[in-house]
């Protein structure tokens, strides 16, 4: 499988096992283009989270090769690999929030490990509090905020340094129907500006929310692409939408 | 739905370094309300008030030396006190032309009664108790045996009832004694350095457990080992500072009682001990290594904790 030094993310025949166990994923071989937008469901085990893993960066495949943003990472020395993940927004499905930081320093915590000046960074982070509805919890630890409030912080965390892919793993898990829309056309909204992104989820229901997305499928830790779409998509750039 | 706001892909800035008071935030600091500046402070204490007592040894011993190690004493072993005291100043008058000697000094009859006073009592009848003549010669550079045997041979036709002795000689025990307390010392210094690695290694340790899902979190987000080791560096730095701080004024707090009570002893040999700037500025400088050894610690620690991370 060839890729192009456009493509965002380029799996091919990659396999994942945990120690000396049986795969969790095999032969996984997939292309993700730049404004994309991209569904992965499946049932729970069905290997959703060991993917998006790989796609994070917090996990080497024991086999295959994965390149992102044109450059091959599986051989990558590990001091390339902070650069690659700057480049990354991760909703994380338990958002991994920290604890005992405001949702503002929250949220500018991928700025400040950046290195962003202190005051380069007040407007943009007020900026995407309010983008997400919370510029009056900005002081408020994550321990007081609602279900639905943490995952926005979650979402304004992953954004808040323009990334050029999102990776959402089940975002919509924990919060109601109406919740759930909203957190989708933040996504929606953020795709239109260029950034591929990936929601994981189950939710047979979001899927048709998003009309020009496409699905991939997992099934016992194999990707289902019967079409062929995913490895070989007709008039290559023109599936999934793209940027504006 | 409204447009997301415009922010700079951070990406564009490089992998600049994430420091200063917004990055130590990420590791919550329990500082003296937790164990750690107070193990460091304790071990600092002891590691100051050993290291003191060694240097004080040393410089006592090395004083004790300097000042032993050119004199020697002659004594007039002669019963019939005219004859001690001719051969006294036959003694004097030979030696004062010897070279290398630098000075004799006899001393005096009063001296010695005083000298002898706690055991023969006041007025001691020198005609029933004979006491050797005394006379403390100084000789440039160390009292060797061929150099006590010269004198011997020199005074031989003079004074015949001289007996020479090395001043040093008289206390190689004590000097043995005091090498044994100072390698004590030294090896109380060692262990006590090795029992606060190991402490801050541990406390390293426990830091980096408790805070694991931050430091997940950080090493997701892109931050670097370097970035991620610097937090935690600072953090127990800033703890063994404050250890360091405390145990520094304990250590000096005993080394000054013990150095007024041996003072007050007016023992000239106790004397010797004291300490000199040179000593204050060691004794100082061990908070300063226990911070430079936490922050190395606890930076090996860290970076091979995250070494385990892809």
């Amino acid at each position: 499988m060839s890729g192009a030094e456009g493509d965002v993310v380029q799996f091919d025949n990659v396999g994942l096992r945990y120690g000396s166990g049986k795969e969790v994923l095999s032969d996984v071989s997939f292309t993700l283009y730049p404004g994309s937008f991209y569904f992965l469901t499946g049932a729970s085990g069905a290997g959703k989270t060991s993917l998006l893993k790989m796609l994070y960066l917090a996990q080497r495949p024991s086999r295959g090769m994965i390149r992102m943003f044109g450059t091959e990472i599986i051989t990558m020395p590990r001091t390339r690999l902070p650069g690659f993940r700057r480049r990354l927004g991760v909703v994380f499905q338990d958002f991994r929030l920290v604890e005992h930081l405001s949702a503002f320093d929250n949220v500018a915590l991928p700025l400040r490990v950046s290195g962003v000046p202190e005051a380069d960074l007040r407007k943009p982070v007020a900026d995407m509090l309010d983008w997400v509805g919370l510029t009056h919890r900005a002081d408020a630890r994550p321990a007081t905020l609602s279900g639905g409030e943490q995952q926005r912080v979650a979402i304004a965390r992953a954004v808040i340094g323009r990334p050029e892919l999102l990776v959402a793993d089940e975002p919509t898990g924990n919060v109601d129907p109406d919740m759930a829309l909203k957190l989708l056309r933040l996504f929606e909204s953020l795709n239109r500006l260029g950034t591929t992104v990936v929601v994981a989820t189950h939710d047979v229901h979001l899927l048709k929310k998003v009309p020009d997305s496409m699905i991939m499928r997992l099934d016992k830790g194999r990707l289902s692409d019967p079409t062929g779409m995913l490895r070989y998509p007709p008039g290559r750039g023109s599936v999934g939408r793209r940027p504006t | 739905m409204k447009k997301p706001p415009a922010t700079t892909p951070v990406t564009r800035r490089g992998l600049a370094r994430f420091k200063g008071e917004k990055a130590s935030e990420l590791v919550p600091q329990a500082r003296l309300s937790g164990p750690m500046p107070w193990v460091i402070a304790i071990m600092i204490a002891l590691t100051v008030i050993a290291a003191g007592g060694g240097l004080a040894l040393n410089n006592l011993a090395g004083a004790a030396r300097a000042e032993l190690a050119g004199g020697a004493t002659v004594q007039i072993m002669e019963a019939d006190p005219s004859e001690r005291a001719r051969q006294a100043a036959a003694t004097v008058d030979v030696l004062v032309d010897i070279d290398g000697v630098a000075s004799v000094r006899l001393v005096p009859e009063e001296e010695l009664d005083a000298l002898l006073e706690p055991w023969l009592g006041v007025g001691a009848d020198n005609e029933a108790v004979p006491v050797p003549a005394l006379i403390d010669v100084r000789m440039s550079g160390p009292v060797t045996e061929e150099r006590l045997d010269r004198l011997k041979v020199v005074l031989a036709d003079a004074a015949p009832a001289a007996r020479i002795d090395a001043q040093a000689s008289w206390l190689g025990p004590v000097f043995e004694a005091i090498t044994s307390l100072q390698w004590l010392a030294i090896g109380l210094v060692v262990l006590l350095a090795l029992t606060s690695a190991a402490a801050v290694w541990l406390a390293a340790r426990s830091a980096l457990g408790s805070n694991s899902e931050t430091i997940e979190i950080v090493h997701l987000l892109g931050g670097t080992d370097s970035q991620i080791a610097r937090i935690f560096q600072r953090s127990i730095a800033v703890d063994a500072a404050v250890g360091g701080a405390v145990g520094l004024a304990l250590g000096l707090a005993a080394i000054m009682v013990m150095g007024d009570r041996f003072a007050a002893l007016g023992s000239g040999m106790v004397a010797g001990g004291g300490l000199g700037w040179i000593d204050w500025v060691l004794i100082v400088a061990i908070p300063l290594v226990g911070v430079l050894l936490a922050m190395l610690t606890a930076r090996i620690t860290v970076l091979a904790a995250l070494r385990r991370m892809l």
